[in-house]
């Protein structure tokens, strides 16, 4: 069910806020040990804030507009009180004594945390598998990964464990999963939504973004969580427009640009591919153009992204020394010895290596040639974008090269694993923003996702298209059956 | 102590200074919390000064503006477009292990400032010295070292943050010192003008003010530059002039023993008055700097910078040279009135009250300093108003009162303040009894009646009642009479 649906049972009375996250918490009871999607469970938490919201709304109060719905957080948000672990051995520990200002955002509109879900170890992987804390399934076929780095987000919402969740997307860490699992995943425009209390990866492309059922329901929790905060200085001061304002406007005549380069790919399923023209021209059927565009740097991003990332990820994760929290080496008598052996024991192979590509993109002698090169073609893939949207309104084109690969399959092989992030990366580059939603299902069953690009700061429009695709497509309706998958 | 250029007269020295001011914001460069020092380790602390994950920098505009006027005083370019980096190297003081500095794009670069160097027994002379650039930086924490005074010896060290994240001015000379004087004359005329500016209390005791100096030798200006040695440690501008005439003479011996100077980092020695060292320093070490992503560009509008510096006061320099044109005071008194922003603030009230420049600078750099040492105080709110002073130097011009009553009743002036005219009425001081103010008064009078004086030398006794009449006449009856009659009588009879 969606937002505006239990809304409505809500506030007839025909659901307790209560009930509704009893319910939730049932299903996370029954299917979560299986899937492990969820790393902690707000039970207790998350009941007396849904009983406190029925006596304000029966006792006549006006509430806030997602009063009582449940939502999941990717446990690299801080949540004042409650642990947030980033799925590493390194802040097993850790309690923020302060809320991120997404989370704040979400509890001040009514939202009540249900859980924070698994992740890849700070946000390092496509596939949930670097976590510490167990790899996260995928509800439409357990043997497969949920996608990554927000896989326990995803797979929460996919298998109805909450009714929206928070995700963070670096390089497609929401789009991609959510294209796996096959539900909406949204990034914003970089500065769209504060950064604070998000734990960092690489802070030039971090960026907080909702996953949900639909597109409405994804309008409506950016619409929360969206807006300036001065406490990060890389947020934008810019109003806020009604996201979902543009939804029953027509879109014929827009231009959707289908980016060449995308559909070149070596390594593109051809089921998606099929499928996801398939939804380019249902579109057209809703009176939009189709233009073929050329990115020239488009698949160069990859490599970009793997000298950024990392570089920024290097400093960022610079902090986890052993000293002040996480778990500290105690066989060491030297501190240089502590820092490094407490790091070698609690971070992953996953981050270890980002970390060490990073800090060797940085060093002397390899900057020029590595990062400050990385930074020049970053450049220039902004400036692809920059033509394309001369000619076109929205960019389309497959989420993620493939469908949701089987658990294991790119374990002697991160290179093979980089490339699941190939068609999502570009739009982070260049702080775009981008969704996936659900364009069909491959022979087995598993969903395909399609990503439309948009503009700098044009959310409204982004949706509006994705929202009249997805109505027209009945993608969703028509699903296959899973066993983790709500009726 | 041996002097270079008496002893080595073709060597000479090459020294640079990093001067790391903190700037004296009331919050911290990329938050909230205080700045105070001095108190409970880690009371001023919150989730960005201790780096915990998820928290950003957002820069305080008044280091921003800070930095700028500081800038502007050292007649640096101010940058259009800066940034900040992330200097990178793991230490326990540092939160986040990275420090959030200025790289390749500082805040300004390319000035000068001009060094009055005055030294016992030499020529004063003026120098300029260039500097190379101003950057903004957060400072690091402290560690303290438990079970020993250092970390040699300690059983474990503690670490207080109050200090991390404190906005630092980080100031490159250019390798224009050629002396230690040269050397603690340049910091201390950077504190001075910081100082003037109300950015930093310069205060080197509680390290708001460190110098670090690079220091080598070489045999005369068109040698090369010889091994550059850093040392740090010094917390005072004689300190600072010590190490570097120490170290200065420690190269040359080696230079000239067929010793090897060593690129490192040596530390300053109080207690025995040497450098010892502390650290190599060959391959140095790889900060991997680069652009802080959570900070957006700097950027200072022509407006706000016009603004800011249509703010500055006049500075230290600038003073000393309208001191010495605009009131003739020598380089000396012109030094010692402008070292202090306070002193030279009241000095200047107190010659626009009228007094003249000379004997306000007696008075201000002689009794009324003296009085203020003791009592371990400045000009800032002292008592005594410049106004009150510029009656009093005008009282003892106008031969109300002598310079000998004016110090003494400048003690209770000093603690109190008020007009000394109404002090002396008060007193009675007003009657006059200094021989010294009498004496020339008498000799004026009997230079005007010649006459009676003859007539008092033939016998007329009783001219002496005409004689202290008309001194009275003429000092609203303010001369001791009996002091008068005796000096009178002395005067007339002898």
């Amino acid at each position: 069910m969606s937002i505006s649906e239990w809304r409505k049972k809500l506030v007839l009375g025909e659901v307790s806020s209560l009930e509704l996250v009893e319910e939730y918490l049932l299903r996370i009871k029954s299917v979560d040990q299986k899937l492990n999607s969820f790393l902690f469970v707000n039970e207790e938490k998350a009941k007396a804030r849904a009983k406190q919201i029925d006596e304000e709304r029966s006792a006549g109060k006006s509430l806030p507009p997602l009063a009582g719905i449940p939502i999941a957080i990717k446990d690299n948000l801080c949540t004042k009180g409650i642990k947030t672990t980033c799925s590493s051995n390194m802040l097993s520990n850790f309690v923020s004594p302060y809320e991120s200002t997404v989370t704040q955002r979400l509890w001040d509109a009514g939202a009540l945390l249900v859980g924070k879900t698994n992740l890849d170890e700070f946000a390092m992987g496509s596939s949930t598998e670097t976590s510490a804390f167990g790899t996260t399934l995928n509800p439409w076929d357990i043997e497969r990964v949920p996608g990554g780095s927000s896989g326990g987000s995803a797979a929460a919402v996919a298998a109805g464990l909450c009714v929206a969740s928070l995700g963070s997307d670096t390089g497609g860490s929401i789009r991609q999963p959510a294209s796996f699992c096959g539900v909406v995943g949204l990034k914003p425009t970089y500065g769209r939504v504060s950064r604070w209390g998000l734990v960092a990866f690489a802070s030039s492309l971090d960026q907080v973004g909702p996953f949900a059922r639909s597109v409405a329901d994804a309008a409506d929790v950016l619409q929360v969580i969206a807006g300036n905060d001065t406490k990060d200085s890389t947020c934008l001061d810019l109003p806020v427009p009604n996201f979902a304002g543009s939804f029953e406007k027509p879109i014929r005549g827009l231009k959707v640009g289908l980016i060449k380069e995308c559909f070149d790919q070596e390594g593109l399923d051809q089921e998606v591919k099929k499928s996801v023209l398939r939804a380019a021209h249902q579109l057209e059927e809703l009176g939009v153009e189709l233009i073929e565009v050329s990115c020239p740097r488009f698949n160069d991003g990859i490599a970009t992204y793997y000298v950024i990332a990392p570089s920024e990820a290097s400093a960022n994760l610079a902090r986890y020394d052993g000293v002040k929290y996480g778990s500290r080496s105690e066989e060491e008598d030297n501190l240089v010895a502590m820092t490094s052996s407490t790091r070698a024991m609690s971070f992953g192979q996953e981050v270890q290596r980002r970390i060490l590509i990073g800090t060797y993109a940085l060093s002397a002698g390899y900057f020029d040639a590595y990062y400050k090169k990385a930074q020049q073609v970053r450049t220039l893939i902004c400036r692809d974008f920059e033509n394309a949207f001369k000619k076109v309104d929205v960019l389309l084109t497959p989420t993620s090269p493939t469908t949701a690969f089987k658990a294991g399959a790119h374990e002697n092989n991160p290179l093979s694993m980089y490339l699941s992030d190939l068609l999502t990366i570009p739009a982070n580059l260049a702080g775009l923003p981008a969704i996936s939603l659900p364009c069909g299902f491959d022979h087995s069953e598993l969903p395909i996702g399609l990503q439309l690009i948009g503009n700098v700061l044009e959310e409204e429009r982004l949706l509006q298209v994705a929202h009249q695709y997805e109505q027209i497509s009945n993608v969703m309706k028509n699903r296959p059956k899973g066993d983790f998958i709500p009726g | 102590m041996l002097q270079m250029s008496e002893t080595n007269p073709n060597w000479e020295a090459v020294i640079g200074l990093e001067t790391h001011v903190q700037l004296g914001t009331d919050s911290k460069i990329f938050t909230s919390a205080s700045t105070s020092f001095g108190d409970e380790p880690n009371t001023h602390i919150d989730p960005v000064v201790c780096g915990l994950p998820g928290t950003l920098p957002v820069l305080n505009k008044k280091v921003l503006e800070y930095a700028v006027k500081a800038s502007m005083a050292l007649n640096l370019t101010v940058a259009e477009h800066s940034k900040f980096d992330r200097k990178q190297y793991f230490y326990p003081d540092l939160p986040k292990n990275y420090q959030i500095s200025q790289f390749d794009e500082p805040i300004a670069e390319n000035g000068w400032i001009e060094v009055e160097v005055a030294e016992k027994g030499k020529e004063t002379y003026i120098k300029k010295i260039g500097i190379e650039r101003l950057h903004m930086e957060e400072d690091a924490g402290k560690l303290v070292h438990a079970g020993s005074d250092r970390l040699a010896g300690s059983t474990h060290s503690l670490v207080d943050f109050n200090r991390a994240g404190v906005a630092l001015a980080e100031i490159v000379s250019k390798p224009d010192l050629r002396t230690g004087r040269e050397a603690a004359e340049y910091a201390s005329e950077i504190r001075r003008i910081m100082r003037y500016l109300g950015v930093s209390d310069g205060n080197m005791q509680e390290g708001s003010l460190r110098c670090d100096v690079n220091i080598s030798v070489r045999r005369g200006p068109d040698a090369p530059f010889g091994t550059k040695v850093e040392i740090k440690n010094m917390n005072s501008f004689s300190a600072i002039q010590k190490a570097c005439d120490y170290e200065i003479n420690r190269q040359i011996k080696a230079y000239e023993t067929g010793l090897v100077v060593k690129q490192e980092t040596r530390l300053w020695d109080e207690g025995k008055q040497l450098t010892k060292s502390m650290r190599s320093k060959e391959g140095s070490s790889d900060y991997r700097y680069f652009p802080d992503p959570d900070l957006g560009p700097i950027e200072v509008k022509i407006d706000l910078r016009e603004k800011w510096r249509s703010e500055l006061p006049e500075l230290p320099a600038a003073k000393r040279h309208r001191y010495a044109e605009e009131y003739g005071l020598s380089a000396y008194d012109s030094r010692v009135l402008t070292d202090e922003y306070s002193m030279a603030k009241y000095f200047e009230a107190v010659v626009l009250a009228g007094a003249d420049p000379k004997s306000a600078s007696n008075w201000i750099t002689g009794d009324i300093s003296a009085f203020l040492k003791v009592k371990k105080q400045d000009f800032t709110n002292f008592p005594f108003l410049p106004e009150e002073l510029a009656e009093m130097i005008q009282l003892i011009n106008d031969g109300k009162i002598s310079g000998k009553i004016a110090k003494e009743i400048l003690p209770e002036l000093s603690e109190k303040g008020g007009s000394p005219q109404k002090m002396i009425n008060e007193k009675g001081l007003g009657m006059i009894t200094d021989i010294d103010v009498i004496s020339p008064m008498i000799d004026e009078l009997l230079g005007t009646f010649p006459k009676e004086v003859s007539a008092f030398r033939d016998g007329k006794n009783k001219l002496l009642g005409f004689f202290i009449g008309q001194l009275m006449k003429k000092t609203d009856g303010k001369v001791d009479p009996k002091l008068a009659n005796q000096i009178l009588n002395q005067k007339l009879r002898g």
